[in-house]
């Protein structure tokens, strides 16, 4: 089995999902990525998950997609996705590609948690 | 950052020809990284190229040769003080860019592909498409230096 790409950790009423890689570019590892966190929230009727892009220095357009797609099946559960601590540099890619207006995106890991609904 | 009386001014070539991604793509990224360093290209520039790079090598494999290893994806590059110049060849029947839809369209926003063209086009300079499609070529142009 593959090493982990991932932290992820069970915080009181939402997973919180740091990456190892500084690069978030290689399909196959994207593919990983995302097998990893459908795995990791696979039992949750509504999962919550908070992906901290700390340490993250590049991405591609391949990773924006697996973003998309985990999105599309968290939210078909009636979950939710916050995206946290995004570089300047890549959050331009996401206003590039205008999905800035699609994500969640908080400046820290303490507003983005706050931004869950509250049940 | 080199000073500018540092920056050397001939011409740095950097050339592959390659069957497989990984990990090529990875050491033509470590080169071409020292390489900017080297000239004097700031963060920003290197961001923008490192990106570029990626999503062209990358599309032509996936899209250009159809991931067929037989073929080879063929990346020629010339880096100088004031501009880089990018040319990355398959060998598929290349593609007509124009037909990719427009991802930042609000129908097109959750579709999860699609955006490589786009973030070449807004990081580079100019980038082109040479016939029959299957040739990309991109520059960037150092900022202040036309």
């Amino acid at each position: 089995m593959p090493l982990s790409l991932l932290n992820i950790r069970r915080h009181d009423g939402y997973t919180r999902v740091e990456f190892v890689e500084k690069n978030i570019l290689d399909e196959g590892n994207l593919h990983q990525i995302e097998q990893e966190i459908r795995t990791a929230i696979e039992t949750e009727a509504s999962p919550r998950v908070l992906i901290c892009f700390k340490n993250v220095e590049h991405m591609s357009s391949a990773a924006l997609g697996t973003l998309l797609a985990l999105k599309d099946s968290i939210e078909k559960k009636s979950g939710e996705l916050r995206l946290s601590n995004i570089d300047r540099r890549i959050y331009e890619m996401f206003v590039i590609t205008k999905l800035n207006r699609l994500f969640s995106i908080h400046d820290s890991v303490e507003q983005a948690a706050s931004s869950f609904t509250k049940k | 950052m080199n000073a500018p009386h540092e920056i050397p001014h001939e011409i740095a070539r950097i050339e592959r020809a390659f069957h497989c991604l990984r990990p090529g793509l990875e050491e033509l990224q470590d080169e071409f990284a020292s390489a900017l360093l080297r000239f004097g290209f700031d963060e920003a520039a290197t961001f923008a190229i490192r990106l570029a790079i990626e999503e062209a090598v990358v599309n032509a494999f996936r899209h250009g040769n159809k991931s067929d290893e037989t073929k080879r994806v063929h990346f020629r590059s010339c880096i100088s003080a004031d501009r880089i110049d990018i040319d990355v060849t398959d060998e598929g029947a290349g593609f007509n860019p124009n037909a990719v839809p427009d991802p930042t369209r609000e129908e097109n926003l959750e579709i999860p592909s699609g955006r490589g063209v786009m973030l070449m086009k807004a990081y580079m300079t100019e980038v082109e498409y040479l016939a029959p499609g299957n040739h990309l070529r991109m520059s960037y142009v150092r900022p202040n230096s036309h």
